[in-house]
């Protein structure tokens, strides 16, 4: 009994260990945010300040960095997430010997270093767009190639998620559709997209994030302009400021928000979903005895 | 010459695909069957072709090929590009190995390649061992409401990115960081010990930047084996870490290499961890390549730099699949 019982400190030890490992850097960042020296230090605590949280509102080029960030962002749903959609599809519908090398394709580039990634998408548009003045001067810009840059691993990270729900599709029901006279299109529209949705939702939450957190492949796609990601690491590169340790705060606080809303969502979408099973249990169970009193 | 063969070589791709697909049409020739248009319709199925058409050929396969195309010309100003001096030469890749100006082994490249590989296959080695326990815990040992609470605590992290979780480590390992504090204080020791000079905090920061990418395909693989078996091992008398050699690992095989495979590759092409946590003298691959491109301006010789990353890369993951006796579509999903 006793070994259980040291069997189970132990874990307990090893787990805190792990989430200390996880958590500490941060949380001293985070008390640096609020200490009033110019270095960033957690120890001693000379005295509590917002200054930072100012001093970050007022920096001019990271709040550009946050507009361009948002843009590319949402570009790259815009590309990544219809292109990962289609590809789902296709998969399903492919001749199997061809499948999986359309697989290996299209994942290819969740498997690639992003500063290859960067580098081939800015080497392979530098010559298409200079093929003419007008093509080079407005659309040979950072942001674009960006947008092209991270949607190409992005889509990846798309198809599969939408192809893991598209997995669980009944096919029927589009037979069904359709031999009731709907259009492709209706069918589409009607019956796949609002089946795929929960998928297309979190492919776009991903997509979006993993966009606006990447650094390898932007900082060579985004030539002269700039991204949040590449403006902090100009400034770290730097030096350190109690700045960036501000912007770590709001950037833990905006995600403990929302995976506390997500989790509350997904306990009331649980709740609901167990209700409907109960429902359906009782109809069952009435219908049987119904059944039963109907032959006697 | 060569940028036109890279122009033509993906529509010879896209004709060997139809043609395939003609020929496993006729081979299986199924009355029920639809053509990829009638199942689709006709401006959908279009719609479908062109987005996935222009992902592979524009995003994907012709960047990668032009970026390969590029690395076999020499470096020219654009005004040259395209003259007679735009020959195709190796001597991109030569470089790598000995040094054009002097003639000798370019020994400072060849060892930051090196030292690149073995640290993040040594990167690789202890995040596997630090975070295997975890996922076997949460997978197989804890209730529901625990694992959804560690899960919660594992992502919340991951969503500051790289630059920030890299500059937290530097607060904690500087000369003036809290860790050298607190030893000082305590009297261990009289000097700051330099945690970044010596590499310490490299090997931290790649470390800690990649942790959950370990965590979850392990916990995915080990979640869906079933609990009687290694109840079984257990009544018949196996001792623990003969249940995690015979029974847990070999059952999670594809999850280890996909783990393993995705910390590898993400280590050995990072760029912050190196940046802002390396020892002034430590060279690491991916800043070569990034200083060849904003400081050297030779782009074909970053580019040759990079595709040798990416061979090496895709060596190690096959060698470690072979290893693991898994297929690449298993390691991904």
């Amino acid at each position: 009994m006793s070994s259980r019982l040291v069997m189970r400190g132990m874990i307990a030890f090893y787990i805190f260990l792990f989430f200390a490992y996880l958590f500490g850097p941060l949380v001293v960042m985070s008390i640096t945010a609020f200490n009033t020296p110019s270095y960033p230090q957690a120890y001693p605590f000379e005295a509590f300040t917002l200054n930072w949280f100012v001093r970050l509102w007022n920096h001019r080029s990271m709040m550009d960095g946050i507009k361009n960030s948002v843009i590319i962002g949402l570009g790259v749903v815009a590309i990544s997430v219809p292109v990962g959609l289609a590809a789902a599809i296709m998969m399903g519908q492919i001749y199997h010997r061809a499948r999986s090398m359309f697989y290996l394709v299209t994942v290819s580039p969740v498997l690639t270093p992003g500063v290859i990634i960067g580098i081939s998408t800015v080497i392979f548009w530098k010559d298409v767009m200079g093929v003419t003045d007008f093509t080079k001067a407005y659309f040979y810009k950072g942001i674009i190639l960006a947008v092209f840059g991270q949607a190409s691993f992005v889509a990846a990270y798309c198809l599969l998620i939408i192809m893991a729900r598209l997995q669980r599709f009944d096919r029927s029901q589009e037979e069904a559709a359709l031999d009731l006279g709907a259009s492709f299109p209706q069918v589409f529209w009607h019956i796949l997209v609002p089946f795929l949705k929960p998928a297309l939702i979190s492919a776009s939450v991903i997509a979006f994030l993993s966009s606006f957190e990447n650094y390898n492949t932007t900082t060579f796609a985004i030539l002269a302009d700039k991204t949040l990601v590449t403006v902090l690491a100009g400034e770290v590169r730097q030096g350190t400021t109690p700045a960036l340790s501000a912007l770590a705060v709001v950037i833990i606080g905006l995600s403990l928000v929302g995976a506390i809303f997500y989790e509350v969502a997904k306990r009331r979408e649980e709740a609901a979903a167990e209700r409907i099973q109960e429902r359906a249990r009782l109809a069952e169970r009435g219908e049987i005895t119904g059944a039963k009193t109907g032959l006697a | 010459m060569s940028r036109f063969i890279v122009f033509l070589l993906p529509l010879a791709v896209i004709a060997g695909f139809w043609l395939l697909s003609r020929q496993e049409s006729k081979l299986a020739h199924d009355p029920t069957h639809k053509s990829f248009f009638q199942r689709n319709g006709a401006v959908l199925g279009i719609v479908f072709i062109a987005l996935v058409t222009f992902w592979m050929l524009f995003l994907v396969v012709m960047p990668y090929l032009y970026m390969v195309q590029e690395s076999f010309h020499p470096r020219l100003p654009p005004m040259k590009r395209g003259g007679p001096e735009d020959f195709l030469t190796i001597q991109q890749y030569k470089s790598f190995f000995v040094e054009p100006s002097s003639g000798n082994w370019n020994t400072l490249h060849l060892r930051a390649f090196f030292f690149s590989i073995l640290t993040s296959v040594f990167v690789t080695a202890v995040n596997f061992a630090i975070c295997y326990p975890l996922a076997y815990y949460m997978a197989q040992a804890g209730t529901i409401q625990k694992v959804r609470l560690l899960m919660l605590c594992l992502i919340v992290p991951y969503w500051v990115n790289e630059i920030l979780r890299a500059f937290s480590l530097r607060l904690l390992l500087a000369s003036k960081g809290l860790i050298n504090q607190t030893l000082m204080g305590i009297g261990i020791i009289d000097t700051p010990i330099d945690f970044l000079g010596t590499n310490m905090g490299l090997y931290v920061g790649l470390s800690y930047a990649y942790l959950l990418i370990m965590v979850f395909p392990l916990y995915n693989a080990i979640e869906s084996l079933d609990k009687n078996q290694i109840e079984a091992a257990r009544d018949l008398g196996a001792p623990w870490w003969k249940i995690h050699r015979d029974v847990v690992i070999p059952y999670a095989k594809p999850g280890i290499a996909s783990g393993c495979t995705m910390v590898f590759m993400l280590s050995a092409g990072s760029l912050a961890a190196p940046q802002f946590l390396g020892g002034p003298s430590t060279l690491w691959f991916t800043s070569i390549v990034y200083d060849f491109f904003f400081q050297a301006f030779n782009w074909p010789r970053g580019a040759a730099y990079a595709f040798i990353l990416l061979t090496a890369c895709i060596i190690f993951v096959l060698a470690i699949l072979k290893l693991f006796k898994v297929s690449l579509g298993e390691t991904i999903r």
